[in-house]
This record gives C-alpha cells, structure tokens and sequence, in this order.
C-alpha cells in the first residue's frame, strides 16, 4: 500500500469531486478542506469508504461561530486514517438562519453524542439525527450559549452577591 | 459490525410481566461520578437505558475564550482530576505548536515522567475501583498508597496534589529539586512489587475472571465505528496510541511497547491498563536515565515573551518586569490560525481544537475529551446486560465526570 501524504490526499480528493471540495491549506500540517452541505456526506463516505483512503476514524466534531461572515456558523470534522496515520479537517460553513446539515450518524454512530453537543452549544440541526436534544445544557434552555451574542455573566454582578458566602 | 440485542426480551405471553424504572445516578456511589442513567428493568436484566449527563458541566469551553491562554491550565486541570498533569501539559503543547516554540529535551523528559506518572495515577484508581465493584477491597488499598506517594511527587514538583496547574508555556515553573528526584526513584523501585502483588491477587483469580471476561464485549469495528480511543479501544485490539502513532514530547526517543487486547471485554481492560502502568514505569525510567545526560539547569524554553518570569526578577530587572507586564496584559501578538493537538490521555485521544485570531484568549477552544466520546456506546451496549455486569462496565470505562462534562 503506498504511502499516503497530504498532497495525494488533496489530488485524490480534487480528482474525485473537482470544485466541489476547496483546499484551504495545512495550517500545522493538518490539510484543511471546506465543502458544503449539500456535498459534506458524500465528502465523507467517500474519505471513509475509499480503499485507499479509508479515513476510517471520527475524531471530533465541533462547530464555531463568526458573526461577521455571511456564513456565520462553521462545522468542523477531524478525520483520522489509522490505515496511512493522516489527519484531515473539512468544514462547512451554514449561515446563521438556516443552520441544517445532514447528519454524520450515518456513517460513524460516535457522531452520535458529537452533532448533540454541537447542536446543545451552536444550534446546528443535524437533518436524520436520531435523537438530537440537549446533552450538556438543561433541557428548557432556549438559546445557543457558545454563540458569540451571548456573553459570560459580568463577574461584578452584585444581585448575586450572599452576605455571608460572597458570589 | 456488532449488533446490540433488541430491546425486547419480554417473549413470555404473561400479560403481568411489566417493566420497571431503576434511576442510577446522578449520585450513586457505583456510578463514581455525578451522572445518571435511567433504566428500563426486566429483573435483573435493561431492557433499555439512557444516559443523562452535564450535571457538572461548567461552561469551559466558553470561559477560555475570555481567559489569557496561560489561564486556561486551570481549567484543564478539572477535566480529568485523576490525571491532571496529562491536560495541563497537553495545553502547554498546543499553544507552544501554535506559537512555535520548541521545548529543550530535558523539558521534554520532565514532561513524560509527570504524564507518565499521572497515567500511572490513572489506571490506579480505574483498576482499584474495578477491583472494588467486583468486591476485592484489599487490591484498592493496597494500590491507593502509590497513588499518594505520586501525589506527594505532584507536591514537590508544583505544590498542589490533585489539580496541578503543573508547568507553563515553555517548560516548568521551576526545577525538580532533588526531593523529587529522589521520591520518582523510591516510587519507581517500590512500585512494581505492590502492581506485581496486585495482579497476583486478581489476573488468575477465579471469582474475579468470572465477574469480568466474556462482560461487555466490544468488537474492533464497533469500537472504532464509536470512535472511541485509549486503553479501552486497545483492549479490543486496535493498536491506536497517540504516543506511538503521532509522537509529541520527544516520545519518539522512548522505547515502549503498546498493549492490546483481542476481545474487549472488562478483563481484556483490565489487564491492558495494568500492562500500561509497566510501560510508563519503563518509560520514566528511560526518562530519568536520558535527563542525566542533560543540562540540569534547563527547565524551560528560552521564550520570553511567553513564559513569565520569577517573581524576584520581576521586582529587580527592567526587562523581567517588562515582559511580566505584556504577558499578564495580553500585549505580545500571537499569530492567527487554528491547531489541532493531541495527547494520549489516560482515557484516550485528549485533543484541544484551538482557533486563534491573534489575541490575548482564543477565538474558540474546543476539548477532544475521550471520556465523553467512550461514554456514547454505554447505553448502547447496557442492551440485554445484568444490572451488576453494567456496573463494572462503567467502572471499565473509566468515566470520569469532570471530562464527560467540561
């Protein structure tokens, strides 16, 4: 089996879906691609699925968030081949009114817990997600608190302040 | 793929038989930590389970993007208490990738004997406390003094016990004294006697063998499909290691051996966790043996626009108070990007996902933490199992709450 690095990874992947999947460079060694929801399954059964790829491994997936941009809320895919030991990184960005994305589940049932903490913290609403609720956050929450409109608490709150245990 | 049985096991036509609710947790103290499952009971036997987690969940992820990034050790710390040092280091790391700056060797092997030790500290517990829930008090106790004797290594290195903060960007704080070389010695001879009698007290004991093998198996594929990493993971025989796959910390220069498993199951843990805590030992061993050959007055890296200089310095030298200034006032620009770095925890794959837009705390911080990600399968694979079976599962596991949660 040869050797797998990112500049085959990044030829096999442009030969395999040409425009569809952009390059963004590889910012500590660690090649970035950038697709979109229509394509992000297809991106990742085929890197998952390819013979002589076989990103077999689903490291995380997490999501940020840039106000500024069109498209605010980016997803984020940590791949990982055990086969050849390359890491890969895509992303996809959703603008903020119109967070959907079709669920990873599909292919790896560790993205399970993964989509619910992203949708828990950003909102993003994996489409086919078997059970996508709140994890981490209390149930009747209603906003999305990693998003950047929602500050920490100022810590020089008084209301809160007990006379005899401080804050 | 494996397939986990179905949820029906009422085959009977009784029209009596009904399901009962059993509530695990939040606070039980077989669950070892604040998290609850609630159970669908046939008997003895769940029939279905869901595992409700975030009762400590304390918003790091959040308040890292309003700390400087030398305060966000602390955090670490509180994610895996029982081998702080591993996050506080894996920190340390991911920020230096993302600033370029590159260690000394000896900070390097100081580095490994405090992991390596916290691992040690680790797998103590996790196996001491299988061995508890299986109903072998004795083997607990026994393990639990080298569990202090490492914290009072802990102590001697950076002054606190179980949440470090050890070490700063660059290096260390301050030098090993001799005390602490000296207790890494003493616990490195004394050690492997008291693993060596705690394996003679379980690994052919025949109560404990039935209580564990064939419990909760995991195949490869179902464990990888789970994306799940660490000892865990090796126990079903995946040789994934992120010390020997993508070394950080100089790992490459270390000789040691990856343990695996072939059938996943309670034992299987067990016994790779054990053979884990020789190779760490081994590992501080070749650690101490490599720092002989080093400067011993280099504890960190020359970096200082990063690493905060002594106190002393700071009140009698222009330039030491210079810097201390533009560190704790977030002045020194860091460069733009976004890292991806990994450590082997003692639970598995610690990542720190970190983006970075040139400010004094970064733009978003994620934590890869494996016990979140192994936890996923336990209600999975609690399917058909006997209460008292899923108990020492999740004891396996090694769930630890601070990590589940962040």
């Amino acid at each position: 089996m040869g050797a797998l690095n990112n500049e085959i990874l990044q030829q096999q992947v442009t030969g395999k879906f040409g425009e569809l999947v952009t390059f963004t460079g590889e910012p500590y060694g660690l090649l970035t691609a950038e697709t979109t929801r229509e394509n992000i399954i297809d991106v990742l059964t085929y890197l998952k699925q390819d013979s002589s790829l076989q990103f077999i491994y689903l490291t995380d997936i997490t999501a940020i968030h840039y106000p500024e941009q069109e498209n605010a809320i980016g997803v984020i895919y940590h791949l990982h081949s055990l086969v050849h030991n390359v890491r890969i990184r895509v992303k996809v960005y959703l603008p903020a009114n119109d967070v959907r994305i079709p669920t990873a589940t599909v292919l790896w049932n560790g993205a399970n817990w993964m989509e619910r903490e992203t949708y828990d913290f950003f909102g993003v609403d994996f489409e086919g997600h078997p059970n996508l609720v709140r994890i981490l956050n209390v149930d009747d929450m209603t906003v999305f608190p990693m998003r950047k409109e929602y500050p920490l608490e100022d810590p020089n709150r008084v209301d809160k302040k007990d006379f005899y245990f401080g804050r | 793929m494996q397939n986990f049985p179905s949820l029906n096991t009422n085959t009977d036509t009784n029209l009596q038989s009904e399901l009962s609710t059993l509530n695990l947790g939040p606070t039980h103290p077989a669950t070892h930590g604040v998290f609850q499952n609630v159970l669908q009971m046939d008997g003895e036997r769940i029939v279905s389970g869901v595992s409700t987690i975030g009762y400590i969940h304390r918003a790091f992820e959040k308040i890292a993007e309003h700390r400087p990034f030398y305060q966000i050790t602390p955090l670490t710390d509180r994610l895996n208490y029982c081998s702080a040092p591993i996050n506080n280091m894996g920190w340390h790391m991911t920020v230096e990738k993302l600033l370029g700056i590159s260690t000394p060797k000896r900070v390097d092997y100081l580095r490994v004997i405090m992991m390596e030790l916290a691992r040690i500290a680790d797998h103590i517990i996790c196996n001491g406390v299988l061995g508890v829930d299986t109903g072998a008090f004795t083997g607990f106790l026994y393990m639990m003094e080298y569990r202090e004797a490492i914290y009072e290594i802990y102590e001697e290195v950076c002054g606190s016990r179980l949440t470090t903060n050890v070490g700063r960007l660059g290096g260390f704080e301050r030098n090993f004294n001799d005390i602490a070389f000296a207790k890494i010695r003493k616990f490195l001879a004394d050690f492997p006697k008291v693993l060596h009698e705690f394996e003679s007290l379980f690994n052919r004991n025949r109560i404990f063998i039935d209580r564990t093998r064939g419990v909760a198996p995991v195949t490869q594929e179902a464990a990888l499909d789970y994306s799940w990493s660490g000892p865990i993971l090796r126990a079903t025989g995946v040789d994934y290691d992120v010390r020997a796959m993508n070394p950080y910390c100089s790992y490459e220069d270390f000789d040691f051996e990856v343990p695996v498993g072939t059938t996943g199951d309670v034992y299987d843990r067990f016994l790779v966790r054990n053979e884990e805590m020789k190779q760490s030992m081994r590992m501080i061993q070749q650690a101490l043996d490599k720092i002989e050959k080093e400067d011993p007055n280099i504890f960190h890296a020359d970096v200082p626009e990063f690493y905060l200089p002594p106190k002393e310095e700071v009140y009698n030298n222009m330039e030491a108070l210079i810097y201390h200034f533009k560190i704790v006032m977030g002045e020194i620009p860091t460069p733009v990007g976004e890292v991806y770095h990994s450590v082997e925890g003692a639970n598995g794959e610690l990542g720190f996902y970190l983006v970075n837009d040139g400010g004094r705390s970064p733009y978003r911080l994620h934590f890869r933490r494996p016990s979140f990600i192994n936890y996923s399968m336990y209600a999975d694979m609690s399917r058909g199992m006997m209460l008292s079976d899923a108990i020492i599962n999740m004891s396996s596991l090694n769930v630890i709450a601070g990590e589940l949660d962040a």
